[in-house]
């Protein structure tokens, strides 16, 4: 139950990192979904990621709609604040919180009901602004807490647990993120740890909307035969796209190993991304040609994953919106109130 | 014979026009020109939802004795458009004026005889003067103004000044405004000299007041008040306050290194909700400007708000409901939505400002409740007081005030070993300690939902943990009370067993009001109510007098369902007045419903007359 917290207790020869902590102190309550459910790989790979980049947990904030992808925050970064907000609305949420205080990191925990259903016009509005955020759609075709119905997700004529067909096209929600002008795209699978956590140390890194679908199996409603989305159908139809290793940029950068199919992407704040390229016409900074190789793999039922697009001189909200380098939430009086003077002035303007 | 109303600084002039035909500047011209004269003005538009072709109308109240709210009725109709004329005609106060454009005759049935009819031929002067067509319609409107300016004594100075200011910048348009202005009076005082009985005389009753909508200053309010994220969805009547808050905060709040605040145009009422919230959890002051529809989305939002405890501001600037309802039209039809937003047991904290200064006075004293409070709290203006410029005192500020940013736990707090727990009450007043995302590397850190938890905020849906909650957040809106600003009560003349409660943009019509009735011999004490929750003293105002009129502009008696809801008296000793046809409630509506209800009101003759 979320409520019992794990011992903090550990081997006293776990590793540390840079700041002295142990994966273990990135880790939050004992989850309470169901056994063997994609959402706690992808909770893991959170905090790998944020174990191995050195990431202080609480400089991070965790936000959340509703179901079961966004009780997972719960599950980790015990020491980070966390919101747990409306269905369908977290986007929104997280961009006042973003707006209050740059400094943070923000991660964006969401499902394909509460992000391509309820939350569609949110999550698209969100990613259009270029809030600087890392979000993640915990993704499996199917509403879970409410037992099983189809999500916008889910592919047309994939098979319910009951049976039925679902007649609906899907919501594509990588390539609404790249038409809606997403500046880093990747979709991964939870049974995938390694490349999802190098997209995860990838993201946060990046400046701007960065946009992560990760497929994520419901082993208790979307697990069976006929389903697009259970663990058998996505490794069969997983290509990756790129082999992606994420370098910070205090490391040394080495000289590519393998010049001709090695990209090295450096984003603003020094970090590299270094790609191994594994499908040939992909191209993951030419935001058309993506799109295109997308629609062609979605035609296809493959999934492609990996680091789709990436935009490496991005820029989020605040810079757009010329705001002060300072966190909003720390200006004080005189930041703020002009003062009795400036009264003075506008009333006489206005006799 | 024909009787002529003759008045001197207190009459009412109606001017109709079509929208988008130039006459805003024009009429504003005409109002302020009586102001600069030191005569106090209400001026009021009356518009569609529409930008171009529709009726619009502008109603100047000219007052010496200071009273702007509507009084009801006009004195002079300037009849400027075709479409409204039999009506306009038709609603002149007998003994009245009907200024016209007389350059097609119109058949004598479109007129009245107990009125004074005075015909200019405008199109006329204009055809002969311009060629342009744009010109020929704009210019006509300026000419009327200097034909008003004869007719009425208004000195052409001051519009002349105020053309000059009008045009600041724009200096080619100065002298053909002149020349038109000067056409207008030249015609009248040749033509029509002695044809209105109406007159303006200088005086001295302006003072230092200035001119300003209540969208501006609520805008302004936020700024001194310290908002530095706004979220909004344009929807008339609020849109303007979003606007004026952007063109404040471009003059007042550029930093060196870039801007102190932060403005997103959201993609709805959802999302402006949610940003507010989103940058109130994180230690932001933010607010957000709707009107009834924009909270009607919000509804989900602003019940995690309160339930989740989280600072946010909401200025509501009412229009006429339910649905889309009349959306250029004023009302004060949204406290019961705004007061039990949400689904589930929620009350809401409601200020209730009067007019544009305290529009300003509130929505700064708002910011600095939500974070008191750590709620939601709900600024009700609407369409009279947002989008019309009332004469105010000038606003004040004192610059010893600092931001009271609330209970909030610091590093050094938590360093110290305070006992942080979100929704602990620490101090008895149902006010929990809250810390900002960040502040600390292995303390005071929480998990905010709207599912219910205990008072360290962990996850619960035990009842009595929820129970000892919801009691709390009762607790803190009883704190509340003592908050938020206090009613202002005015005693009658004499001792009296009668009241009038009211509030907001009622207040105006209701101090004329007041007068009349006093002369009719109903003697009323008033009380103006400034904020829900009440503050006891309202509720004593009630038990004090046997009997009290609720004064308000909607059409299910809202004010007085929460005060029966707060102050469990008997239903029958308050008596609903109650006007909501989308235009401001005016002194004579408020008289006599008042009148005829209070003669049925009256204690029955113990002695009857057989």
């Amino acid at each position: 139950m979320t409520y019992i917290a794990k011992p903090k207790l550990h081997h006293p020869k776990l590793p540390a990192n840079a700041l002295g902590f142990t994966r273990r102190d990135y880790e939050g309550s004992v989850s309470t979904l169901c056994a063997g459910c994609g959402h706690d790989s992808i909770s893991a790979a959170i905090i790998q990621a944020c174990f191995e980049i050195d990431l202080p947990p609480h400089r991070l904030a965790k936000l959340s709609g509703i179901g079961c992808s966004s009780k997972t925050p719960t599950y980790f970064l015990g020491q980070s604040h966390g919101f747990n907000s409306v269905h369908g609305r977290m986007p929104s949420v997280l961009t006042g919180a973003n707006l209050a205080n740059r400094d943070l990191v923000y991660m964006g925990i969401s499902g394909d009901g509460d992000s391509a259903s309820i939350g569609l016009g949110q999550f698209a509005h969100c990613i259009r602004r270029g809030v600087n955020m890392v979000y993640i759609v915990e993704n499996n075709g199917v509403y879970g807490l409410t037992k099983g119905q189809f999500s916008a997700t889910a592919d047309k004529g994939s098979k319910s647990k009951k049976g039925a067909g679902n007649p609906d096209s899907p919501m594509d929600l990588v390539s609404l993120a790249l038409i809606a002008g997403a500046s880093f795209v990747g979709r991964s699978f939870s049974g995938d740890k390694k490349q999802l956590v190098e997209l995860i140390k990838a993201a946060i890194a990046h400046k701007g909307a960065a946009f992560l679908d990760v497929i994520s199996p419901c082993v208790a409603f979307n697990n069976h035969a006929g389903s697009t989305k259970s663990f058998d159908y996505v490794r069969e139809h997983n290509e990756a796209v790129n082999a992606l290793e994420f370098i910070e940029g205090k490391e040394e950068i080495t000289i590519d190993h393998d010049p001709g199919t090695t990209i090295n992407v450096t984003q603003h704040d020094g970090s590299v991304l270094r790609l191994r390229k594994l499908a040939e016409d992909h191209d993951p900074t030419d935001r058309a040609s993506v799109m295109n190789f997308i629609q062609r793999h979605n035609a296809r039922g493959e999934i492609a994953t990996g680091l789709l697009y990436v935009e490496p001189d991005s820029e989020d909200l605040l810079d757009r919106l010329g705001v002060t380098k300072r966190p909003l939430n720390s200006l004080g009086d005189t930041d703020l109130c002009p003062g009795s003077g400036a009264l003075e002035k506008i009333n006489a303007g206005l006799r | 014979m024909l009787s002529r109303v003759e008045k001197i600084n207190d009459f009412v002039i109606r001017l109709a026009n079509v929208n988008g035909s130039g006459s805003a500047s024009a009429n504003r011209i005409f109002a302020r020109s009586m102001i600069r004269m030191g005569i106090p003005v209400g001026s009021r538009n009356i518009f569609p939802s529409n930008i171009q072709g529709l009726p619009t109308w502008y109603e100047v109240r000219v007052s010496g004795a200071g009273h702007l709210g509507r009084r009801g009725g006009y004195d002079m109709m300037v009849a400027m458009n075709p479409q409204t004329w039999d009506k306009d005609v038709a609603g002149i106060d007998a003994g009245g004026y009907l200024f016209y454009d007389s350059t097609k005759p119109l058949p004598s049935s479109k007129f009245r005889d107990d009125i004074t009819v005075v015909g200019m031929p405008l199109t006329e002067i204009c055809n002969k003067q311009y060629s342009d067509p744009r010109q020929r319609q704009l210019f006509k409107n300026i000419m009327y103004v200097g034909a008003l300016d004869a007719l009425l004594g208004i000195e052409t100075d001051e519009s002349e000044a105020l053309i000059k200011e009008l045009y600041q910048g724009k200096d080619k348009l100065i002298a053909p405004n002149m020349e038109a202005l000067h056409i207008g009076r030249d015609y009248a005082d040749q033509h029509l000299k002695g044809a209105i009985g109406l007159k303006v005389k200088r005086a001295d009753a302006v003072g230092d007041r200035i001119l300003i909508e209540g969208n501006a200053a609520a805008a302004l309010g936020c700024v001194y008040g310290g908002a530095t994220v706004a979220a909004w969805y344009p929807i008339t009547p609020s849109t303007s306050v979003a606007e004026a808050f952007a063109g404040y905060c471009k003059k007042l709040r550029t930093g060196e290194d870039g801007n102190n605040y932060a403005i997103v145009q959201a993609e709805d009422e959802l999302a402006a909700i949610g940003v507010v919230i989103g940058a109130g959890w994180n230690g932001s002051r933010a607010f957000t400007a709707t009107s009834g529809p924009g909270i009607s989305l919000m509804q989900e939002f602003i019940g995690l708000a309160y339930f989740a405890e989280i600072p946010a501001v909401l200025i509501d600037v009412q229009r006429g409901g339910p649905s889309t309802g009349m959306p250029t039209r004023t009302q004060q039809s949204d406290l019961l939505l705004a007061a039990f937003a949400s689904h589930g047991d929620t009350r809401h904290v409601l200020l209730l400002p009067a007019d544009p200064k305290e529009a300003f006075e509130m929505s700064a004293q708002a910011l600095d409740l939500a974070d008191r409070l750590q709620t939601p709290i709900f600024v009700m203006t609407d369409l009279d007081i947002g989008m019309n410029e009332w004469l105010v005192d000038p606003l004040k500020w004192d610059d010893k005030k600092r931001m009271d940013r609330g209970k909030v736990m610091t590093h050094a707090d938590l360093e110290a070993g305070k006992d942080f727990g979100r929704y602990l009450d620490v101090d008895g007043d149902g006010i929990p300690f809250r810390t900002y995302p960040g502040t600390h590397p292995d303390k005071g850190a929480y998990f905010t939902r709207g599912t219910s938890r205990d008072r360290y905020a962990r996850y619960t849906e035990e009842g009595p943990a929820y129970v000892d909650n919801m009691e709390r957040l009762l607790r803190k809106f009883e704190t509340a009370k003592s908050l938020v600003p206090p009613p202002v009560k005015i005693d009658a003349p004499k001792p009296t067993k009668y009241g009038v409660i009211y509030f907001g943009s009622t207040t105006s019509a209701m101090d004329e009001a007041i007068l009349a009735l006093n002369e009719n011999n109903i003697l009323l004490d008033r009380l103006r109510i400034r904020a829900y929750p009440f503050n006891d003293t309202v509720i004593d105002f009630i038990k004090n007098h046997d009997h009290v009129y609720v004064v308000e502009q909607n059409r299910d008696a809202q004010l007085r369902t929460l005060l029966l809801d707060t102050g469990k008296v008997d239903p029958s000793r308050l008596t609903s007045v109650l006007h909501y046809d989308g235009n401001p409630i005016t002194a004579r509506f408020i008289v006599n419903d008042i009148s005829l209800k209070h003669g049925m009101n009256k204690p029955p003759l113990k002695e009857s007359v057989s």
